[in-house]
């Protein structure tokens, strides 16, 4: 079931927190035109992560970008502008994530697009903020990671700061925006009034620590400090964590110590029998825990201590988790093909409708691949 | 009780029932809340949602977690058995005034209660229903616990993050819950935009394990096209997919982030003559040579020095902060990012705000979290439970 049937989104954005919002527009059976610039188009086709392409562009392009349409114009030739400007009269959202000032630069600010467009959605993702000191910064995510304390949360106290390795910032930007734009659409239905919907990667970055940042500005400030050995969350008292077995890692997430001492048979951990001390002494209870589990099998751990409810797993990398029956009754690959022939193999909306999975062949748009066919339909030629 | 701030908020007029405990349905709540909904937790009256009795670091606000007031704010509660018949029938009345309900039960138990979708529909032909599971419905992991950590290790998101020698490496955070509680948020105003259109109920699903493969769609669709798993750089990683200098390095005084930066560019800034040996082309067959000549020549001078030479080529680099010396920036304090929450009978509590600004408006939420069935009575009497059928 389409649920964003009928909705039509203009999407200037490029690299991934806007791609990855409009996306799963798309998914919800939106339709989305990229307005991409002639010649070059969205960065990220030429955006080559790890070697790998696909007709001749980058994989990351053709995995965020599928299920789109693309119109591309040169927005400083008044011919090409008109052609997006009556689009636009026809749009549902627009969105940007272009930097502060872009959009107005070039004729599209959110009070031109009101006038020829009074119900609009206007949507915008920037790095830092419309205004203030670090407005014209890139909005790169390792950036903002690293300006957001981030980096502080993740790896053992002896390394050094480390990054999440997933562009989380951007991802999170994305899905902050498309709830704006989704609860704008709603408040349309309701009231029909358009909106102004703007999120910052920086105040999605903070959002995203919003329960561990609200410990901070209550604790007197203290900053987080990573465990020494086995670190999973600075916040959270033993045993939480992630242990070497003889043969792979296990995970541990909340549990009592004595439970466990009983279970593992380790007798050493049995003294910590106060609650109160599994934070304070965590370093020490990891270390004897971490000792005692690298002596045997993860499937001989998981047998004692699944059964007991104690929460854990065993560590899988992605080439061990799809031969896993659990991922594949989620039916999560999917294939897309470009309009010349190519295919892609990759992941579907995480949501399912009314019990059905939501999947679309339709893969990434060329540069320009659709101009004529949007020139066509919304009779955008009739200036001339 | 009155709200602190007077701006329409674009989903004002909702009513949204949270059947949901810890972190993934009731951030979802939350982020509703704050987008203008009625958010009312439907507890059991015994403990109520278990997060009320999980600390983080040991802080607590009176009997309650600062976790629980962090996640919980600007919503009310209402307690119900749902195994007592009466006050089912009531919670039912209460569905069928409602536009949405989540919940985060394990797969079945609602069902086994009558409030499954299909039950729940001729109740409310009009419900939005949401259901977050751990691992989805069906299958060998249906049963298992859904926790963060769990999930983050079963769905190889550990082999993001960290140097390719160290053990998986965690996110530090529960990116699970949060990611799948914003994309059931997602799922669910798409679902109302359906149902203003066509006038029918929707029921939207997810589960973490989807949320986080999603989340991996760059490192999945990779590796399908490719039949090699992206493997972490051996030196400073900071991405499987990207390629030399893409780091976090340590300086004589810090620590620098450098992000994707034309290794031309990054030599005519940097004037480090190791560097002389690599060109664009080998970013990725040397990526681990590269950053090793960068973390040895980055470490002999300060943070300062070498954010003067990149920042100043308008490279994409910046200096590492931590939250205290973000909270010192000017830059910080321009977003307004704090909210203090007036806790009756407590201290206040200051916590983040909804990052989404509405017609250039910031979207405060500073009601506290409610205690348990708090509202119970409030909620009884304004919808009408009590009263039989006439």
């Amino acid at each position: 079931m389409k649920l964003l049937e009928g909705i039509l989104v203009v999407d200037f954005s490029q690299f991934l927190s806007g791609p990855s919002a409009s996306l799963r527009l798309a998914d919800f059976g939106a339709r989305v035109i990229k307005i991409e610039k002639t010649g070059t188009g969205d960065i990220c086709r030429q955006l080559y992560v790890s070697e790998i392409e696909v007709a001749n562009e980058s994989t990351l392009f053709h995995t965020i970008n599928r299920n789109k349409e693309s119109f591309s114009a040169d927005l400083k030739d008044e011919k090409d502008k008109q052609q997006v400007k009556d689009l636009l009269k026809k749009a549902d959202v627009v969105m940007h994530n272009f930097r502060p000032g872009v959009m107005e630069r070039l004729g599209f600010s959110y009070e031109e697009i009101l006038e020829i467009n009074p119900k609009i959605i206007y949507a915008g993702i920037s790095g830092y903020g419309e205004e203030g000191e670090w407005k014209d910064l890139p909005g790169q995510d390792l950036l903002l990671q690293s300006l957001s304390g981030l980096p502080y949360l993740n790896a053992e106290s002896s390394k050094i700061p480390t990054p999440m390795g997933i562009s989380v910032v951007d991802i999170l930007a994305g899905t902050h925006l498309a709830q704006g734009i989704l609860a704008a659409l709603v408040k349309r239905d309701a009231t029909g009034e358009g909106s102004l919907v703007q999120v910052s990667m920086l105040e999605s970055a903070l959002d995203f620590q919003f329960e561990v940042f609200t410990t901070f500005l209550n604790d007197g400030e203290e900053l987080p400090e990573r465990s020494e050995k086995n670190h999973a969350h600075s916040y959270v008292a033993a045993p939480y964590g992630v242990y070497e077995t003889q043969d792979g890692y296990l995970a541990l997430a909340m549990g009592s110590i004595p439970k466990l001492a009983e279970l593992l048979d380790c007798p050493p951990l049995k003294k910590y029998d106060d609650p109160k001390n599994w934070f304070r002494l965590r370093d020490e209870i990891k270390k004897i825990l971490a000792g005692h589990l690298k002596e045997k099998r993860t499937k001989y751990w998981l047998d004692i201590l699944e059964p007991a409810d104690i929460w854990c797993a065993k560590v899988l990398n992605i080439e061990e988790l799809i031969d896993e029956e659990g991922y594949r009754v989620l039916d999560m690959e999917m294939t897309v093909f470009t309009s010349k022939g190519q295919e892609i193999k990759t992941t579907r909306c995480p949501v399912r409708v009314n019990g059905e999975i939501l999947k679309s062949e339709k893969g990434a748009p060329f540069l320009g691949e659709h101009n004529d066919a949007i020139v066509r339909e919304f009779g955008l030629m009739e200036q001339e | 009780m009155s709200r602190k701030d007077q701006i329409s908020k674009p989903l004002e007029g909702f009513l949204v029932l949270e059947f949901c405990q810890y972190l993934s349905g009731p951030s979802a709540g939350l982020r509703l809340a704050d987008l203008g909904v009625r958010v009312i937790k439907i507890e059991n009256p015994g403990k109520g949602d278990l997060c009320r009795i999980l600390p983080i670091k040991d802080q607590w606000v009176e009997e309650n977690s600062l976790l629980f007031h962090t996640i919980n704010r600007n919503k009310e509660s209402y307690t119900a058995n749902l195994k007592s018949e009466e006050e089912l029938a009531e919670i039912k009345k209460l569905i069928s005034k409602a536009d949405v309900m989540i919940h985060n039960f394990r797969p079945g138990v609602m069902e086994k209660l009558s409030l499954g979708f299909e039950q729940v529909k001729n109740i409310n032909s009009k419900i939005i229903y949401a259901e977050i599971s751990g691992y989805g419905k069906e299958g060998p992991w249906a049963k298992k616990p859904g926790q963060d950590l769990l999930l983050q290790a079963m769905s190889g998101l550990m082999f993001n993050s960290g140097d390719r020698d160290d053990a998986p490496t965690p996110f530090g955070l529960a990116i699970g819950d949060i990611l799948c509680g914003a994309q059931v948020v997602q799922a669910i105003l798409a679902g109302l935009i359906s149902r203003n259109r066509k006038g029918e109920a929707v029921k939207v699903e997810i589960s973490l394990l989807e949320s986080l493969i999603d989340f991996q769609f760059e490192i999945f669709t990779t590796y399908f096209v490719s039949g090699k798993r992206p493997l972490r750089s051996a030196v400073n990683n900071a991405h499987p997919l990207l390629g030399a200098p893409y780091g976090i390095y340590e300086t004589s005084d810090g620590f620098i982030a450098v992000a994707m930066v034309p290794l031309q560019e990054l030599k005519k800034a940097l004037n480090c003559p190791r560097l002389e040996a690599y060109d664009q082309s080998m970013v990725f067959s040397k990526r681990d040579e590269i950053k090793s000549v960068l973390v040895d020549f980055l470490k002999e001078e300060s943070t300062g020095f070498w954010m003067e030479k990149l920042q100043s080529r308008k490279l994409w680099a910046t200096d590492l902060k931590n939250w205290k010396q973000l909270k010192q920036t000017k830059g910080y304090k321009e977003f307004e990012l704090e909210q203090e929450i007036d806790i009756p009978g407590s201290k206040s509590i200051k916590t983040n705000r909804c990052p989404i600004r509405i017609n250039g408006e910031k979207l405060w939420g500073a009601w506290p979290a409610p205690n348990l069935g708090q509202h119970t009575a409030s909620v009884k009497k304004e919808f009408e439970l009590n009263d039989k059928p006439v």
